[in-house]
């Protein structure tokens, strides 16, 4: 797996290499029990014991048990639960074949869309209404620019069809589908650059579309969300 | 001259059937695996030409994975465990002259075929075939301005497949009625083959899930043509235009497919299981260890099949706690699976195997389903599956479990049954030889894409390089992959060799070449009622051979 750059991503990682290292075991032992029985001569045609039979049985349905419960404590823990309210939110879109992310800017509140309006050539990719002025200061990027350490909660939705929004390094996916406003959260750690891939087959582009996240110290995200704001005002201006 | 050819193609003998059915298998496995070598080479070296296409583009490659997606699992993994099986041995193995349906199965046969046509058809019209997947999610397949293949292609695509269901359907009517009603006086429950345990659960499953995806296949045709909006909601867009009229939900369709798929997978390995139990049995000249627990679990895996659907959708935007409702029940599969697999390793345990080739595929089977179905668990688990999901690990996984799982035992079929298609045998040598390269070649083919699924490496990419990642660390990896591709497809080369010359000139079989004692091969012999199980292989106080089920049971002295 690609170095993890997540809060929850050492869980993760831990609970697949147990489950791992486990069914490495079994399918060795299985195999070295055929091959053994394979080149083993008749033996003085005394069945398998049965209690021994029912006793695997057993062992293996505790294994399973084990398995189900341990990962339905991640699951849960990431899932069953919403973000922080100290959260930032960042709304992603994909559309064939690329992904947005818009940020809600200084009111923090993002602008009502509408699918009418989605012109990209004309710099309105997501249908930004502009009689919305909670929309006139959202900021939109084709790279995932997040401060590391802080918790985010991604509005996941999709203009066309069903897209998959995968990010390796952080150790997570949600598909993204028209129609839904699906919701992710998760905190990124690691400064750094991860890829982000489309995961659900979308079309003839699917293989190229991926995007960047890039990971910043919080003075870095700070800086680089002013330049956004301010390029947005200079355009505004012009 | 000309009608005897006529009669033999038109025929309503289930045995004639069973081998038409094989052929069409066949038919659609070898364009399978010529679509996959083509996908494998791309991947390696992608700005190579490949004759009659040029250079593949992104949507080739895509029809590629459709294509082959649908033939393997359709008219492959659907038909050859089957319908192409049982209609070779079933009415003799529960001691009927024949199918309850004739005529409806002959139907189902051609149907089937029409079907086949229809789907392949798709690759000479504009546009090329369907490119969303065998699972052709909405509102990808319901738009044809979704991308090259949606329109014509993926019309034909869907009426391949509602044709498809219309024959399964059928079959498993005729499957189902020949083992409720057709059975000799005496064949009890406790007395059938573990074959037909196999059979009776997929036809009850047939009966389910065909009717579930031919309704969805229809309501999506609707979607495209009459403007009703099931998968597609509204404000929908594509190509800069927006289509979504009414409020319909993609998701609908990924519940209705996979409460089809995930059962479907299962049609194709259950028979093949029964299959295995038999031959361990007469292979090891052991009974089965524990016959009861073994055709219940076989009744179980059905049963549990379908009510797990929903793990193909733990990040698809359900309800996480729906996911650990469908997590729970899927790892309840994993008991009844590991129960059989422990039944045949105990069958296995004493050793002194008589090492034929249908008695290899088969313990290649059992290898493939061991390492296979043993990441399932893994898959289960939602929190590992996020990551996992539609990565080539989850290829890995169905490749072993079902795909190679499944055709391992459809050779070891064939091997076995060969004598009763020609009354010749297979060529041994061949066999062994087809059967360990094979091996290694399936090994080293899908073994090493569980890495490439740990890496993070993606589903349904035309290449490598992408503007974000290249997986670098994976090129040799891949490049090992399409080198075993080619070496595993090579070696059926020499499997259709020895089909066709062991067809004419193979060693002429005796009676009952493998010293079987289940009904298919009594050989003409007349006899009344069964009075004995499948598998009486070993017989008390040291006496030698076995006890046919063709004849009266030994009074007890």
């Amino acid at each position: 797996m690609p170095p993890d750059g997540s809060l929850r991503g050492a869980v993760v990682d831990r609970l697949m290499f147990w489950n791992l290292i486990a069914i490495c075991i079994i399918a060795v032992v299985a195999h070295l029990w055929l091959i053994f029985a394979v080149l083993r001569r008749r033996s003085a045609g005394r069945g398998f014991p049965v209690l021994i039979r029912w006793g695997l049985v057993g062992a293996f349905c505790v294994m399973y048990t084990w398995m189900a419960l341990t990962a339905q404590r991640v699951w849960a823990a990431s899932r069953f639960t919403g973000p922080s309210l100290t959260a930032m939110h960042v709304e992603v879109v994909g559309e064939q074949f690329q992904w947005y992310f818009r940020y809600p800017g200084p009111d923090a509140t993002f602008g009502a869309t509408r699918p009418q309006l989605v012109n990209a050539a004309a710099g309105n990719p997501l249908g930004l209404d502009p009689k919305d002025t909670r929309g006139a200061d959202d900021v939109v990027s084709s790279v995932l620019v997040l401060p590391a350490g802080r918790e985010v909660d991604l509005q996941l939705r999709s203009l066309d069809v069903i897209h998959g929004f995968f990010i390796p390094g952080m150790r997570i996916k949600e598909n993204t589908v028209p129609g839904l406003v699906l919701h992710l959260h998760f905190t990124p750690e690691k400064p750094g650059t991860y890829p982000i891939l489309c995961s659900q087959v979308c079309g003839m582009g699917h293989g190229r579309m991926q995007a960047r996240l890039m990971v910043l110290a919080p003075a870095d995200y700070t800086v680089w969300l002013d330049q956004r704001e301010r390029t947005r005002q200079q355009a505004e201006g012009e | 001259m000309k009608s005897r050819i006529l009669s033999r193609i038109f025929t309503t003998d289930h045995r004639q059937l069973g081998i038409l059915y094989l052929c069409l298998a066949l038919a659609a496995a070898i364009v399978g695996t010529v679509l996959s070598l083509m996908m494998r080479i791309h991947r390696v070296w992608p700005n190579m030409m490949v004759p009659g296409v040029g250079l593949v583009k992104p949507e080739n490659y895509l029809a590629m994975v459709t294509m082959h997606g649908t033939l393997m699992v359709f008219f492959v993994l659907l038909i050859a465990p089957q319908a192409g099986f049982a209609n070779l041995v079933l009415p003799e193995q529960i001691g009927a002259r024949r199918m309850a349906f004739p005529r409806i199965n002959a139907a189902s046969f051609w149907i089937s075929v029409v079907a086949f046509l229809v789907l392949i058809s798709g690759a000479h019209i504009k546009g090329g075939s369907a490119i969303s997947g065998w699972s052709s999610y909405p509102p990808l397949s319901a738009l044809p301005a979704a991308g090259p293949g949606q329109g014509l292609g993926m019309d034909l695509w869907l009426i391949s497949i509602g044709i498809f269901c219309v024959a399964s359907w059928l079959s498993a009517v005729n499957m189902l009625a020949t083992i409720l009603g057709e059975r000799r006086a005496g064949m009890t429950w406790s007395r059938l083959p573990m074959t037909v345990w196999g059979w009776l659960v997929t036809s009850i499953l047939s009966l389910l899930i065909f009717a579930v995806l031919l309704a969805a296949a229809v309501l999506l045709f609707s979607d495209r043509h009459f403007g009703s909006s099931f998968f597609i909601p509204v404000g929908d867009m594509i190509d800069g235009r927006v289509v979504g009229h009414g409020d319909g939900s993609p998701l609908l369709w990924l519940h209705l497919f996979w409460f089809f798929g995930h059962p479907g997978t299962y049609l194709a390995v259950l028979p093949g299981m029964g299959l295995a139990t038999s031959l361990f049995a007469n292979f090891t000249r052991r009974r089965v260890a524990g016959y009861r627990v073994m055709a219940g679990g076989l009744v179980a895996i059905g049963g549990l099949g379908l009510l797990v659907w929903g793990h193909h959708m733990f990040v698809s935007g359900m309800n996480p706690w729906a996911g650990t409702a469908f997590a729970l029940t899927t790892m309840a599969i994993a008991v009844p699976s590991t129960i059989e697999v422990i039944g045949w390793l105990a069958t296995l345990w004493g050793g002194g195997f008589r090492l034929k080739t249908p008695m290899l595929f088969a313990l290649g089977f059992l290898s493939f389903f061991i390492v296979g179905g043993l990441s399932g668990p893994i898959l289960a688990q939602p929190a590992l599956d996020a990551y996992l999901h539609n990565t080539f690990f989850v290829v890995a996984h169905f490749h072993m479990v079902m795909g190679l799982a499944g055709v391992f035992t459809v050779f070891a079929g064939v091997y076995y049954w060969f004598p009763l298609m020609t009354g010749r045998m297979m060529n041994e040598t061949l066999g062994k030889l087809h059967f360990w390269i094979s091996l290694i070649g399936a090994y080293g083919t899908f073994f090493p894409m569980y890495f490439a699924g740990l890496a993070g490496e993606p589903r349904h990419y035309d290449r490598l390089a992408g503007p974000a990642t290249s997986f670098p660390s994976l090129v040799p990896l891949e490049r090992g992959i399409t080198y075993s591709a080619g070496l595993l497809a090579g070696a059926q080369l020499l499997f259709l060799w020895n089909v066709f010359v062991s067809a004419r000139r193979g060693m002429v079989a005796e009676p009952n070449p493998w010293q079987a004692s289940t009904l298919e091969w009594a050989n003409g012999a007349a006899y009344g009622r069964i009075e004995s199980g499948p598998y009486e292989y070993e017989l008390p106080a040291g006496a030698e051979g076995f006890h046919p089920q063709w004849e009266p049971a030994a009074k007890e002295e």
